[in-house]
């Protein structure tokens, strides 16, 4: 990764907004920041989507904490963490399929018994790789909390392969999920594989949060996994309008965040968050008084 | 209405086993196209499952099911399904015209683009279906947040909107209050009628529906029996389906009462207690 943080820019906004934005994609860092913040705001808001309709917000939670150990190990044994994000968060969407299969379980408190296991193992795994690998503490905090302005082309590159790949399964299967999630006997009924929908759709889940965790860190993913898609979904029951909603939402907040990092170094999941959270405040006050 | 000359369902010495259990055996059924028939029985009897098995999902342990002219499940396109409710929670942020709209092609693959003549076509059906339920008011509305007895009428549409050639429908009038049992139970009758399409109703309470019903298929101590309404519900023929004293009771507003049986409570307090799901 290139050692280079906002803070040795060292810009200063102007109020010149056409300068302000010339001065900061001089910088390859921010250019690759802004590249790798839309890919990823773009592909969460689509699949946050499904996943609030689905409430499946806390496998989603639990697939962005696996990209902590995800990262740690692939520290720990020298390969690149864009591997170790998408195997672990993969490797726990596949953990939590075959574990809450209905046959094994019922109900949805047993599912998030599952998930909460799964999650408590992954953060454990991730604190134990980072202590084996001695002085981590910097990259420790990126895993946990996101550092955008470190992003290289290749990774931007493998961003966005992973994500048109991802809505391009979507795109395919996409009716069928919306039917499956609010609808699954009927759906059943109708020969769709509700079943093998739910499996498909954790993966891409996984995929999605692996993701997001390289911009916004492990923890804050639900920045823009959750947030874009819970005000799209407040604002509007149409199911494209939503969608559509949710990316434009995620877009501005990363834009917004990615920007306020730049010019106040203040870190950029922090930044990315609160742009987001501001947007759900605002839409819960909204919606309070309509 | 023009009659298909099959009979729209006929289940020849059909059995389902659940587990280990026999649930129900030797059923013999024959609904002719165009009919409202009734399945009724006490919990746990297998009522939903019948319409499983009619729909396939469910296999036959023994006996034969022939929907439509076909083996059971393979003309499920011409089925329209209404399972057992299944109310939506009050956050679901989904519009009730696309709860609608799924029954015509949500298991489609791929998306539909929103400005293309088939898009058009299928918005004008469901529209129209809608129509036909009475929905037009509230369909816009998420469907979390209007009435029960609202609810069901999209379903229904959402069941009708490919224009099925049988109907069926699991305890529809279930947690609706005595108007809106009525007025539901009136729109499938109306539905069935206007259409000829034939309607196969689970129903735990006969009376709101009693006056429309062509047929009703008593399930209970592991067999059936079938016939009209004034055949089936007396003492005798449930007397004999129970191997046990069973009394028909006619109030004098003339609603149909059972008393007696290990199962069949006067009253339906019990209704909830644990009818198996397969």
């Amino acid at each position: 990764m290139m050692p280079v943080t906002a803070g040795s820019a060292n810009p200063s906004w102007s109020w010149n907004l056409a300068a302000d934005i010339r001065d900061m994609f001089s910088y390859p860092f921010m250019v690759n920041a802004f590249r790798a913040g839309t890919i990823v705001a773009i592909l969460a808001a689509v699949v946050g989507w499904y996943m609030v309709l689905r409430k499946q917000t806390f496998a989603g939670h639990t697939l962005s904490v696996a990209a902590f150990p995800g990262a740690a190990a692939a520290t720990l044994i020298g390969i690149s963490a864009t591997i170790g994000y998408f195997g672990f968060c993969l490797a726990a969407a596949a953990v939590i399929a075959v574990a809450s299969r209905p046959e094994r379980l019922r109900g949805f408190s047993a599912e998030s018994a599952v998930v909460g296991t799964v999650q408590a193992f992954v953060l454990a795994s991730g604190y134990l790789f980072a202590t084996l690998y001695n002085g981590v503490l910097s990259g420790l905090n990126d895993q946990l909390f996101g550092f955008t302005f470190g992003i290289t082309n290749d990774q931007v590159v493998t961003l966005g392969v992973v994500a048109l790949a991802v809505l391009a399964v979507l795109a395919v299967i996409g009716r069928r999920l919306f039917f499956a999630s609010i609808d699954g006997d009927v759906a059943g009924a109708r020969g769709v594989g509700v079943r093998l929908l739910g499996v498909t759709f954790l993966l891409v889940l996984g995929a999605a949060a692996a993701e997001a965790s390289q911009i916004t860190g492990a923890l804050l993913v639900f920045a823009l996994l959750v947030m874009p898609a819970a005000i799209a979904q407040r604002m509007t029951a149409r199911p494209l309008a939503g969608i559509a909603l949710a990316v434009v939402i995620g877009v501005v907040a990363s834009w917004a965040g990615l920007t306020m990092a730049y010019y106040t170094s203040y870190p950029s999941g922090f930044c990315i968050t609160s742009f987001a959270f501001a947007g759900f405040i605002a839409v819960r006050r909204f919606g309070a008084s309509a | 209405m023009a009659p298909v000359p099959e009979p729209a369902i006929q289940l020849r010495d059909a059995a389902v086993r659940v587990g280990d259990r026999v649930l129900w055996h030797d059923v013999n059924v024959e609904v002719p196209a165009g009919q409202f028939v009734a399945i009724l029985g006490p919990n746990g009897v297998g009522k939903s499952t019948l319409l499983k098995a009619v729909l396939g999902l469910v296999p036959l342990a023994a006996g034969e099911a022939i929907v439509l002219g076909q083996p059971a499940g393979a003309a499920n396109h011409d089925v329209g399904y209404l399972p057992q409710r299944r109310s939506f929670e009050p956050s679901l942020r989904v519009r009730g015209i696309d709860i609608v709209r799924l029954g015509l092609d949500g298991d489609r693959f791929g998306l539909s683009l929103p400005w293309s003549t088939k898009n058009r076509e299928a918005g004008r059906r469901v529209r129209e279906v809608i129509a036909r339920v009475d929905a037009t008011a509230f369909a816009a509305r998420p469907i979390g947040e209007v009435s029960g007895g609202e609810q069901q009428r999209l379903l229904i549409a959402q069941a009708l909107v490919r224009e099925p050639r049988l109907l069926m429908l699991d305890e529809p009038l279930d947690s609706l209050d005595l108007p809106n049992q009525s007025a539901i139970a009136e729109l499938i009758r109306r539905v069935s009628v206007d259409s000829g399409v034939t309607v196969l109703m689970v129903a735990h309470d006969v009376n709101p529906i009693l006056p429309y019903l062509d047929q009703v298929i008593y399930l209970a101590g592991g067999g059936a029996v079938c016939g009209t309404p004034a055949e089936v519900i007396t003492s005798e023929t449930l007397t004999a389906l129970y191997h046990t004293p069973i009394e028909v009771l006619r109030t004098s507003d003339g609603r149909l009462v059972v008393v007696g049986g290990p199962e069949a409570p006067a009253h339906h307090a019990d209704r909830h207690t644990g009818e198996p799901r397969r």
